[in-house]
C-alpha cells in the first residue's frame, strides 16, 4: 500500500470517522426517566406509610416493589425498550439491578435450571455484588478504626 | 484453473452459481430488500425451543430451498461447505447431521459466504466436484447471546454498533450453466490494525477489505470501473466510508460502484440498526437473494463480492487483544470466460 498507516494512526483515523453518542440528549433522557423511576419509588413509600407502615418498613417494601416491577418488565421485554432511551437512567436504579439479574437468568434457561439459569444468573450483576460487598467491608473497617480513635 | 498471483486464482473450468436461496427473519423482511428473499419468516424461533436450534433450522431451510430451486437432490451434491458464527459452528453442524452429503465445515466469521464460494469454485474448477453447496447463516438471538448481552438486558447500543442479521443463504455451485459464473477468487490474509472496540466492527474489518481489494486489482489487472458493483459483506456505514476513503488515497475510486450488504438490508433510519447489518447471514442473504435476482433480471454483468470477517471472540478481546480480520473476494460474471 502506498499510504500504509501505523496502527496508532489508523486508531486515530477511526476515532475521527466514528460518530459519538449524543451525550447531552442521552444525559437529559437518563435524568428524566431515571428521575421518574425514583419518583415512582417515592410514591410507593408515601403509599405504604399511608397504610400504616413505619419509615423503614415502607422503604423496604418500596425496594421490593421496584425490584418486582423491574423483573416483570424485563420478562415482558418492556424494560430493554425503555433502557434503549434511558441508558444510565434505567441501569442505576434498583430496577436496573433486577434487569441485570433476570435477563441472563431468562436467556440461560434453555441450558437447564442448574448449569443454565443457576450458573449464569449473576454474570452481569456478579461484579456489582462482589465489589459492593468488598466496598462495604472496607467502609466497615474504616468506620471501626475511626470509632476506636 | 490457474494461479495468477499470490492471492488470486483464475477459474478456467466454468463454475456457475446454478441457483441460490435466501431466507431471512422478521426484521430483515421489513427492510428495503424484502421482495428479494425466497422466504421471510413470520417467527424467528422457527418453532424451535432454543435459538441455536432455530438457527440450524434456518440454515437447513436455505439448503433445501436451494436444492429445490436447482432441481437437484442430495445425492447429486459432491460437497456441502458451510459455517456460521456459533462456537464449534453448531449452526452448520446440527443442520448437516440431517443431511447425506460430504461436508466441510468452515469458519471465517462474517466472511464465510465468500470463503465457501472460493473453496467451492476451486473444488469444481479443479475438477474435484460437479455440484457443491455453499451455505452460511447467522441469527440475531444466538449472536447476541454468544457475543454480547442477554436479549432482555437493558443497555444502549453505541452509534457504530451493527445489527446481526437473522438470515441464511445457500448457493448451489455447478459445472453446468446457471445464473452467473465465478471467474476469479482472491483469498485474504489476516489483517489486524489494532482496533479492539467490539462495537465498531466495520472499522476493524475495513483494512482487511482494503488489503484483499488491492491484491485483487493488482493480480487480475482489473480496475474498479470493470465492475458493475463492488459489494462488501458487512462493513456497514462506517466501514464502507473508511473503505471508499482509503481506497481513494491508494488511487482506486470506488465511489458509485461500491455498496455493502449491511447497508442494503436494513433501513437504518426506520429500523434503528445504527451502522447497519452484520453476520454471516447478511452477505449470504443479500447475495443469494437480491444480487442473484439482479443477475437474473439482467441488471448486473460483473461484480466483485467480498465478505469480511472479524476473527475474534469476546474472551480474547477482554484479555487485551485487538481484532484480527479477513476478507475473501470472488468475481461473479454473467458468462464464464
Amino acid at each position: 500500500m502506498k499510504h500504509e498507516m501505523t496502527n496508532k494512526e489508523y486508531g486515530e483515523y477511526v476515532k475521527k470517522k466514528t460518530p459519538n453518542s449524543t451525550i447531552l440528549k442521552n444525559c437529559v433522557k437518563a435524568f428524566l426517566i431515571g428521575g421518574l423511576i425514583c419518583a415512582i419509588g417515592e410514591g410507593f413509600i408515601t403509599l405504604y406509610k399511608a397504610i400504616g407502615l413505619d419509615e423503614e418498613s415502607a422503604a423496604t417494601f418500596e425496594s421490593i416493589t421496584l425490584i418486582f416491577l423491574g423483573a416483570l418488565l424485563t420478562g415482558l421485554d418492556i424494560y430493554p425498550k425503555i433502557a434503549k432511551h434511558a441508558g444510565a437512567g434505567t441501569v442505576v436504579p434498583i430496577t436496573g439491578f433486577a434487569n441485570s439479574v433476570v435477563s441472563p437468568a431468562l436467556e440461560a434457561k434453555t441450558e437447564g435450571m442448574v448449569l443454565g439459569t443457576g450458573a449464569k444468573i449473576f454474570t452481569i450483576a456478579g461484579p456489582v455484588i462482589l465489589y459492593g460487598a468488598l466496598a462495604s467491608w472496607i467502609a466497615g473497617l474504616i468506620y471501626w478504626v475511626t470509632s476506636m480513635i | 484453473m490457474s494461479r495468477i498471483g499470490r492471492q488470486t486464482i483464475k477459474i478456467e473450468r466454468p463454475v456457475y452459481i446454478r441457483e441460490s436461496a435466501a431466507i431471512v427473519g422478521v426484521k430483515e423482511g421489513e427492510g428495503p430488500l424484502r421482495d428479494s428473499f425466497d422466504v421471510v419468516l413470520t417467527d424467528d424461533t422457527l418453532g424451535e425451543s432454543t435459538w441455536e436450534k432455530s438457527e440450524s433450522k434456518l440454515q437447513k431451510k436455505a439448503v433445501f430451498t436451494a436444492l429445490d430451486k436447482a432441481g437437484l437432490a442430495q445425492k447429486d451434491i459432491d460437497y456441502v461447505l458451510a459455517g456460521d458464527l456459533l462456537n464449534q459452528c453448531i449452526g452448520a453442524h446440527y443442520c448437516m447431521r440431517d443431511m447425506d452429503i460430504p461436508f466441510l465445515g468452515l469458519y471465517g466469521a462474517c466472511s464465510t459466504m465468500t470463503e465457501s464460494l472460493s473453496i467451492g469454485a476451486m473444488l469444481i474448477g479443479g475438477g474435484f466436484a460437479d455440484n457443491v453447496l455453499c451455505a452460511t447463516s447467522s441469527h440475531f438471538c444466538t449472536a447476541e447471546k454468544q457475543f454480547r448481552t442477554p436479549l432482555e438486558y437493558g443497555g444502549q447500543r453505541p452509534p457504530a454498533a451493527q445489527w446481526t442479521v437473522t438470515g441464511s443463504g445457500c448457493a448451489a455451485l455447478s459445472s453446468e450453466k446457471g445464473i452467473a459464473a465465478i471467474t476469479h477468487v482472491t483469498s485474504g490474509k489476516v489483517i489486524d490494525k489494532g482496533i479492539s472496540d467490539l462495537t465498531n466492527m466495520g472499522a476493524a474489518m475495513a483494512p482487511a477489505a482494503i488489503d484483499t481489494l488491492i491484491a485483487h486489482f493488482k493480480e487480475t489487472g482489473f480496475k474498479p470501473s470493470d465492475y458493475d458493483l463492488i459489494l462488501t459483506g458487512d462493513l456497514g456505514h462506517i466501514g464502507s466510508d473508511i473503505l471508499i476513503d482509503l481506497m481513494g488515497r491508494e488511487g482506486y475510486n470506488l465511489r458509485n460502484i461500491h455498496n455493502d450488504c449491511g447497508k442494503m438490508i436494513f433501513d437504518g433510519e426506520k429500523q434503528d440498526t445504527h451502522a447497519g447489518g452484520s453476520g454471516c447471514g447478511c452477505c449470504a442473504s443479500v447475495l443469494c437473494g437480491h444480487i442473484m435476482g439482479e443477475f437474473k433480471k439482467g441488471n448486473l454483468n460483473k461484480i466483485l463480492v467480498m465478505a469480511t470477517g472479524a476473527l475474534m471472540n469476546p474472551m480474547i478481546v477482554q484479555q487485551g487483544e485487538s481484532i484480527p480480520c479477513i476478507a475473501h473476494a470472488v468475481t461473479i460474471e454473467r458468462e464464464a470466460k
